[in-house]
Parts: structure tokens; C-alpha cells; sequence
């Protein structure tokens, strides 16, 4: 039994113009102590998966089918009150844009107190101490917790809300875009502390970014999404070297990397559709360059096409 | 990537493209401003004064006497045996005042100038002071700290008190009232809002796509700030025609105002004549109640106008 | 400083460029402090040439990018174009007629156009500030301009706003304004780095298609190592206000000299999960160069560093062979 099992999850916002369909009949399964990816471009629905799994989402968003069976248990059926005892205790989430969810006016460690004592009764002398270790093992100085946000660099409040992400010991942790608006050597130090935190407290990940490099080097599979479905999923290995979805290949085509031969860069042409009213079938067919008449009339299911290797596709590229 | 280098515009569907899209932009705009609903009321509000005001010349022309319908000498003979201030008639559907005027007349008369008053205040005002803010913003420094310094001293001015003095030494008119009010909201408070607005503005990328571009000062201001400080303008000139109404009725009431007729003065007279006392006010309720009414009537109508703006303007207040 | 580096046949070149803020400082004390954003670039573009920059936040980069466009007026230094100075020519006619000739294209397609005009508006701005053609050619420029860049039909984009595109479709627009005069030189400050990758390789093609049909020097300025290796010629890597390394692309990338290019290169993540990158040896975290030493900006970090480094002034870039120059005294 997986840690986290997610099947046809579906989750739609209604708006003035009529229900924007983000997230449409999403699967997915993790175990402790894996991480997945999630990649895909912006729009296409993976940040608001994730605030489904959590159910932090806005008035307006509705779960309209689908499980999230989270160590056994449905979260998708539980109220606000019940929801709260999974929240930031067993999943918690770094935030996209993390520099901007810190509170300018508390001091860093206040908040991260305040956070532990929400959900655990503790101390706050306890709590405090709770805090400074939790810095040294996100790899900041306990001595700067006393400071306050303006005072970190970004660097610093990205380790700072990774550490508040694991005041908890929680069982998964969301990371959103984690280091997005980092420079690429303090991505790179806080991305080797995440790996290491997930196997030394054999934690599951959940990685959401649009850079196909970032979650190829921290993630042990990898979902590519498109127009709020799950294109594609298999381990990273082999979506990278035998990708079968054509927009997880146009992905990894248009792809620039520093290492390696230079290839010539893929061109995809078309914008990604309105998700009011998507394509009808696949909703790649009008862009895909090896659409055939099946595609603009059914949606591919999302099946197994080999041990392990999820794909939604009438015309996949190779077996 | 199609080569359409060489090929020639069509240039009438260009202008039939330019036209749907204006339209367009325009009805989105309508359609937003009667979704706020208060909007609309508003306009009508102010569009029933407008031409409530309007009408009143037309009648004095055509069906009126002005013997007997002027706002400040008339007088109905046919009332002569009764006392005046008399209550509603046929031929004075709101009684007259305390001299035997009609104080329908005297309301259509003053609502009009009233209305002119307010939109001749906010309408200067707000373009001084888009104007200042806009310059005192892009400029920074010292022409920022100067604007700003006038704009303190504007909000701290004792106006009140300079108008009184001001009315002893001559006569202050209805325009003169304008113009003074036009430069307390032109250089004071609104000055600041729309600066904050400007210095917004200032920052973003496009100012410097026009700077590298070749563009001058006055071509940054005049067609990249001040289009961006406009919309703002716009809903601050609605809620300065209220406050320049109100100032209006208020100073007309003590007395200040060099005018013929207003709203103001149609309450001051019932006042200084006594009929605001105790149980007389609901006796003669039509010599303060209608006045008051309009005076209320036209400032929501423009505050709601400018409600329906906001909705409009500012994006953040769109729901999806 | 070899004559390679600033070649004087070159469109543009620049010398010894250097650009210091003021901190502010207390009302009493006599202290200034300075903050060197950009010190000491020198480096020369040909026409149809594109010059990437590189380097993360904070190393001056974008400062230099505007400087060169005067958007910022420099401190010290020469900016040749066309073997005129324009570093220090005063505002009026003669910068004018230099803004005639260049153009830049920003990072944010959201906040580089004025959301109150249409795209008319936005494109036909330089040609109505330089007075170039009257309304009718101006419409054809806007018309061909659009079309180039792939918006078509053109008649149907020309009156739209701003907001009614995509993100993709607006950075198009960005570069039909950047191309309505026919400039010489385009300062391109991030242009893809807001764009999804399915739509940024149609960016980055239209740019290196212009930049050859209009003979165009480009100065790239990116964070994003890879896509410099497909948009430019040569790379130069800057690091604290300081240029470090500058070569052909393909050289800097795959045979980096400096130590902090080394340690950049191997920080880029790979977007393949076999491949193992090498560990990077710096210690540190970046700074801000206020009031920095004399020797190298790179010595607190570097892994390479040598007593010499300290005593000695920041390194000059220097030709390693093949026009590859690194400022480094242990190359």
C-alpha cells in the first residue's frame, strides 16, 4: 500500500466565463520515502494539484471526483476541521515564491514557533529549541534565527521555509517550484539538502517545477502534465531516454542543456489551450505533430503501457 | 514563419478592425460599470439633475413667469391672502419660502449651478493635481519635495477661515469658489494619491522602452504616465464633486457665498427665518427637506458613479 | 589590455566601463560608500554578433546592459559606437540620434508595454519619436513588423491590448518594437526567461533569424547558462560588477578557465538523470561589492586562490589563446 494514492482526481474553478477544468482525472501513487516530479509548463495544473492534495484551495475550486487516500484514509470526503490534522502534521508544502511567505514584521523563528505550536502542544522554550535544530538541519546558523526575513537572503528564507516545512515531521513534503528564483549554485546546495533530508528521514517528496533539469536531478519519477492532465509518468530514466508521450519528447527537445552534444532545439508550435473549454480528445492533439483522427475525438486513458510506465497517448512514439 | 514582408495593408479593414475593437473595449467597460449596480443607479441619479437643472430655463422660456417663477424676486400675488411660506399647490408643487418664492424654481436654479460648481472644482482640480502628481513623481528630487511640501501646507490651510476673511474684502462668487477649490485638490490631498500612483507608473519597464526609444520627459509623462494616472484621476474627480457640493451648501448656509441662489441658501433662508425650530420643521418641511434631499441626492449620484468606476479601474476588485 | 579584446572596427566597444552607487549615508558623516555594481568591462561587439552575458543576480549584468543604452549614465569608462563615444555625449540631439540606432528588449512581457496602448501604439512609438515615415508608413512598418514576427494576419493584432495576449505573443511584440527602426544594436535583457519552454525556443529562433537578416549586434543578457550556449557567439561570465571570463560559447562552456565559471557550469542542473555533475568547490555565498578591495572580487571564495591574488590587484582579462580571456592569475 503506497503512502499516497491519488486516482482520478478532478478539480475544477467555477469563474464568471463558466468551470475552468485544471485538473482533470489525475493519478498518481508515492511511497515513503520516494520522490516524484511533476513538470510541466505554466497553467497546465501542477501547482493546483497540489493544493487539491492539501485541500488548500480558494472558494471557488471544487473536487469534483477522485481520491486521495492518504495512508489509507480519503482526504478528499474530510472537513476543514478533520483536514487539519493532515495539514503541515503528515503533508506539508514549500511554497512557490517562498522569498514572499514569510511575515516581514515577526523575526524568523517566531514564526516557525508559531507554526509547531499550532499543531503540537509544546513548550515555547521547547519550541524554540525545536526551531534551532531545525536550522542546522536545513544548513542555516541557528544564531540568525532571531532575525528577520529582510535580513536572509534568498538563499537563506528558501533553507528557512523548508525548515518550517519540517517543524512537523511530516510524512510528505510539497515542494513548489523550490528554488525558482534562486541563482544556480544556492539551487543547487538547497536541492542536494532536500535529497538529503528526504532519505535521512526517509520523508516522501512531491517536486512541482517547469525545469525538466531540476526534477530530473532530485526525483525518482516523473509526471508530465499538460492542460490539467497526467501525460505521462515513468521513472526518471526512462522518460528521459524513452519518453512515448510527443509532448513529454517536444519537452525534452526544446530543452537546452549546457553539457553535452549541442542538438538542435525543437520548436513547438501553438500556445496551450483555455481550460474552459479544451480541445475535445486529447487535449494535446493541436499541437501534436503525430495526431491521427482518433485524437480530436476520444481522450486517451492513462494506462500502463509498460511495468511502470504510465502514458496517455493513441499514438505513442516507440514501445 | 509566413513572409508577409512586402504585402500592403488593407487599410479600410484595419480601420473596420480598429473600430470593432474600440467598440469593444468600450462595451467590456459598460458591461463592468453595470455589473458594479450602484453604477448605473448613480448615473441615473445624476442624469435625472442634469436634466431636472436643464428643464428650468426651458420652463422660465416657454410656460413661466418670471414675475412670478424668478428664484429670488419672484412672488404669486394670487397667494396674497394667505401667509407665506405656503404649503405645496398646484402652481408650487413645493410651497414657496418665507419671501413667497417658489422654491421648485429656486431648487432647479440652484441644483444646476450647484452641479456646474461641483464639476468645474473636481474637473480642474483633478487635472492640476494629475498634472502635479504625475510631475512631481516622474521628476523626483526636488520638484517631488517642493510639490509635496505645497501639498502639506494645502491640507493644513485653514480654508474656512481664509474664505470668511475673503468674503468681508469682496464678493466670493460661485466660480471664485471653483477655482479655489480646484487648487486645494489640485496641489493638497489628491495630488498625493495620484503621485503615489505616478511613482507606480514610473518604474515600470515601458517608461524605459520609451526612454530608449528616443522618448523626451514630456513625451514619458504626457503619453506613459499620465494615461496610467488617468483612470484613478477620473474616480477621484466623482467623489471631489461631492465634497465640492457639499463645501458649497455648507458655506452658502453661514453665509459665505456671494450668490444668487443655492442649495445652501434655500436651508439658510428657512433657518434665519426661523422655521428650523422644534415642530415647525415638520409643518414646513418643504422649505429645508427638498433642498436637502438634492444636495444628498446629487453627491451619492456621483459618489455611486464613482463606485461603479472603481469596479472599472481597478482590476483587483474584478472577480474572475 | 590586449587590442583583441576591443577590436576598433567593432559596432560597439567598450572600455574600462564602470558604474558606482552611492549608499546613502548618514546625515552627518563624511563617509560615502560606494557600491561598484559595474567596474572595468571591457569588451567589443561586430554587427551580427550576439554577446551573451552571464552571471547571477546581483552581478551587474543588467547594469551594464543599461549602461550601454544610457539608460544609466556611467561612472567611468568608453562606450564606442561606430567609433563614437556615447558614454558621456549629454542628453538631447546627440543621444537621440545614438537611440536611433539601438533598442532593448525586457525580461517581463506583462510590464514592458504600456497597458493603456494598443499594439499600434507600442510598435509605431520609436518610429513616431524619431518623426520616421508619416501615419500611412507607419502602418506598414507596425503591419510588416507584426507579420515578421509572426502575428498574423497583422490587421487583426494591430488595434488589440496588451492584456489580450499570451505571454509568448507579447514578447513577439516586444521584438517588433524593437525592430520597427532597423536598429544596429539590441541590448536583449533576459527575453525568454519568463517564458515556457514550448514557447521560448520559437523566441530565442525568431531572435537569431533578425539578428542575421538585420546584421544586428546583440548583447544576450541571461542567468541561464544553456540558453546562452544556443543564442550567442561569445559568452562573457561577470561576477560581482567584475568580468571574469569572455570566449566563444562553446569554448567558455566546455573548457571554463576561471574557477567561478567552474563552478557555475557545474551548478547548472542536467536535464539528464545519468549524468553525474562534478561537486562545486566554492565556499561562500555571494555579496555586495560595497567599497570592495583592490584584489580580485572572486578571492574570498575561490578555491584557487593564492597569497599573490590578495596582493596583488584584481586580475586583467587576459588571452588564453583563441580569443578566450580570463582574469585569473593561476590559469
Amino acid at each position: 500500500m503506497a503512502l499516497l494514492e491519488v486516482s482520478d482526481l478532478t478539480m475544477h474553478y467555477r469563474t464568471r466565463s463558466g468551470w475552468v477544468q485544471a485538473v482533470e482525472r489525475v493519478n498518481l501513487s508515492l511511497d515513503r520515502g520516494a520522490a516524484i516530479g511533476l513538470v510541466g509548463e505554466s497553467g497546465c495544473g501542477k501547482t493546483s494539484l497540489a493544493m487539491s492534495l492539501l485541500k488548500l484551495l480558494p472558494s471557488n475550486a471544487q473536487i469534483k471526483e477522485g481520491q486521495i487516500l492518504f495512508d489509507g484514509n480519503d482526504l478528499v470526503p474530510l472537513t476543514e476541521d478533520q483536514m487539519r490534522r493532515y495539514r503541515w502534521e503528515r503533508i506539508s508544502m514549500v511554497f512557490q515564491a517562498a522569498m514572499n511567505s514569510l511575515n516581514p514584521v515577526y523575526t524568523v523563528r517566531d514564526q516557525i514557533v508559531e507554526a509547531i505550536q499550532y499543531h503540537m502542544p509544546m513548550r515555547y522554550e521547547e519550541a524554540w529549541s525545536r526551531v534551532a535544530k531545525l536550522f542546522e538541519f536545513v544548513g542555516l546558523d541557528p544564531g540568525v534565527m532571531n532575525q528577520y526575513p529582510h535580513e536572509y537572503s534568498g538563499g537563506m528564507k528558501q533553507r528557512a521555509v523548508i525548515a518550517m516545512a519540517l517543524a512537523c515531521d511530516p510524512d510528505i513534503i510539497i515542494a513548489d517550484e523550490p528554488t525558482t528564483a534562486l541563482d544556480v549554485i544556492v539551487q543547487d546546495r538547497i536541492l542536494k539538502r532536500m535529497d538529503e533530508i528526504r532519505s535521512e528521514l526517509n520523508m516522501a517528496m512531491i517536486y512541482i517545477s517547469h525545469d525538466i533539469a531540476v526534477i530530473a536531478e532530485v526525483s525518482d519519477r516523473i509526471g508530465v502534465m499538460y492542460a490539467g492532465k497526467m501525460m505521462e509518468m515513468a521513472d526518471v530514466v526512462t522518460i528521459f531516454q524513452k519518453p512515448l508521450h510527443p509532448y513529454t519528447f517536444a519537452l525534452m527537445s526544446a530543452f537546452p542543456s549546457v553539457r553535452g552534444e549541442k542538438h538542435e532545439l525543437v520548436e513547438l508550435p501553438g500556445e496551450p489551450p483555455d481550460l474552459i473549454s479544451p480541445p475535445k480528445g486529447c487535449r494535446f492533439h493541436p499541437r501534436c505533430p503525430q495526431a491521427t483522427a482518433v485524437c480530436s475525438e476520444k481522450a486517451p486513458e492513462f494506462t500502463e503501457v509498460e511495468p511502470g510506465h504510465f502514458c496517455a497517448c493513441w499514438n505513442p512514439r516507440s514501445k | 514563419m509566413v513572409d508577409t514582408a512586402s504585402q500592403q495593408v488593407d487599410r479600410a479593414a484595419m480601420r473596420r478592425e480598429r473600430w470593432r475593437l474600440f467598440t469593444r473595449t468600450l462595451r467590456d467597460n459598460w458591461r463592468l460599470f453595470v455589473g458594479s449596480k450602484i453604477g448605473p443607479i448613480g448615473l441615473g441619479i445624476v442624469i435625472f439633475f442634469v436634466l431636472f437643472s436643464a428643464s428650468y430655463p426651458i420652463f422660465m422660456a416657454v410656460t413661466h413667469n418670471p414675475r412670478i417663477y424668478d428664484p429670488v424676486t419672484g412672488f404669486d400675488y394670487d397667494l396674497m391672502p394667505t401667509s407665506n411660506p405656503h404649503p405645496p399647490t398646484w402652481s408650487h408643487p413645493l410651497g414657496t419660502d418665507v419671501y413667497g418664492r417658489d422654491i421648485l424654481s429656486q431648487l432647479m436654479y440652484s441644483s444646476g449651478h450647484d452641479l456646474l460648481l461641483g464639476l468645474i472644482a473636481a474637473g480642474a482640480g483633478v487635472l492640476l493635481a494629475t498634472l502635479v502628481g504625475s510631475i512631481a513623481a516622474f521628476y523626483g528630487g526636488i520638484v517631488d519635495m517642493f510639490f509635496m511640501r505645497v501639498a502639506d501646507i494645502m491640507m493644513l490651510f485653514p480654508f474656512l477661515a481664509t474664505l470668511v476673511a475673503l468674503s468681508a474684502l469682496m464678493n466670493v462668487s460661485l466660480l471664485m469658489l471653483a477655482i479655489f477649490l480646484a487648487i486645494l485638490t489640485g496641489f493638497g490631498t489628491t495630488s498625493i494619491i495620484l503621485r503615489s500612483q505616478a511613482l507606480q507608473v514610473k518604474v515600470k519597464p515601458f517608461v524605459e522602452a520609451a526612454r530608449v526609444s528616443g522618448g523626451s520627459n514630456f513625451h514619458i509623462i504626457w503619453s506613459h504616465i499620465v494615461p496610467n494616472v488617468l483612470p484613478l484621476s477620473f474616480l477621484y474627480m466623482m467623489f471631489s464633486v461631492t465634497g465640492a457640493i457639499f463645501t458649497e451648501a455648507a458655506l452658502a448656509f453661514l453665509g459665505f457665498l456671494n450668490v444668487r441662489m443655492s442649495l445652501g441658501i434655500i436651508i439658510q433662508n428657512a433657518n434665519t427665518s426661523g422655521y428650523l425650530i422644534g415642530t415647525r420643521l415638520a409643518t414646513y418641511w418643504y422649505m429645508w427637506l427638498p433642498a436637502g434631499a438634492v444636495i444628498s441626492l446629487i453627491c451619492a449620484g456621483f459618489y455611486f458613479v464613482g463606485r461603479g468606476l472603481d469596479e472599472v479601474v481597478n482590476p483587483r476588485l474584478r472577480e474572475r | 589590455m590586449p587590442d583583441t579584446v576591443t577590436a576598433t572596427d567593432a559596432l560597439i566597444k567598450v572600455d574600462n566601463l564602470s558604474k558606482y552607487y552611492p549608499l546613502a549615508s548618514g546625515l552627518f558623516s563624511r563617509v560615502r560608500h560606494y557600491i561598484h555594481a559595474v567596474e572595468g568591462v571591457s569588451f567589443a561587439a561586430d554587427a551580427g554578433e550576439v554577446i551573451g552575458l552571464a552571471g547571477e543576480s546581483g552581478c551587474g549584468k543588467t547594469t551594464t546592459g543599461k549602461l550601454l543604452l544610457r539608460l544609466i549614465a556611467p561612472t567611468n569608462g568608453y562606450i564606442y559606437f561606430n567609433g563614437i563615444d556615447v558614454a558621456r555625449i549629454p542628453s538631447g540631439g546627440k543621444l537621440k540620434a545614438y537611440r536611433r540606432q539601438v533598442q532593448m528588449i525586457f525580461q517581463d512581457p506583462y510590464e514592458s508595454m504600456n497597458p493603456r496602448k494598443t499594439l499600434y501604439d507600442i510598435i509605431a512609438e520609436p518610429l513616431a519619436v524619431h518623426k520616421i515615415g508619416n501615419i500611412v508608413g507607419r502602418e506598414q512598418v507596425v503591419a510588416d513588423s507584426l507579420a515578421r514576427v509572426g502575428l498574423v494576419p497583422p490587421e487583426t493584432f494591430m488595434f488589440r491590448y496588451p492584456h489580450e495576449l499570451s505571454g509568448g505573443q507579447r514578447q513577439r511584440v516586444a521584438i517588433a518594437r524593437a525592430i520597427g527602426i532597423k536598429p544596429r544594436f539590441i541590448v536583449a535583457d533576459e527575453p525568454t526567461s519568463m517564458l515556457d519552454v514550448s514557447i521560448r525556443t520559437g523566441v530565442m529562433k525568431l531572435l537569431l533569424e533578425l539578428r542575421q537578416e538585420y546584421n544586428l549586434a546583440m548583447l544576450y543578457i541571461t542567468h541561464d547558462l544553456a540558453v546562452a550556449r544556443y543564442m550567442c557567439e561569445r559568452l562573457a561570465i561577470m561576477y560581482l560588477g567584475r568580468m571574469v571570463e569572455l570566449g566563444p560559447t562553446e569554448e567558455v562552456l566546455q573548457n571554463p578557465l576561471h574557477p567561478y565559471t567552474k563552478a557555475l557550469i557545474s551548478a547548472v542542473p542536467v536535464p539528464d538523470p545519468t549524468f553525474k555533475r562534478e561537486a562545486i568547490p566554492i565556499k561562500g555565498s555571494i555579496s555586495r561589492p560595497v567599497d570592495p578591495p583592490s584584489y580580485c572580487r572572486f578571492y574570498p571564495r575561490c578555491p584557487v586562490a593564492t597569497d599573490y591574488c590578495r596582493e596583488n590587484k584584481h586580475p586583467p582579462l587576459e588571452d588564453k589563446g583563441d580569443g578566450h580571456y580570463v582574469a585569473c592569475y593561476n590559469v
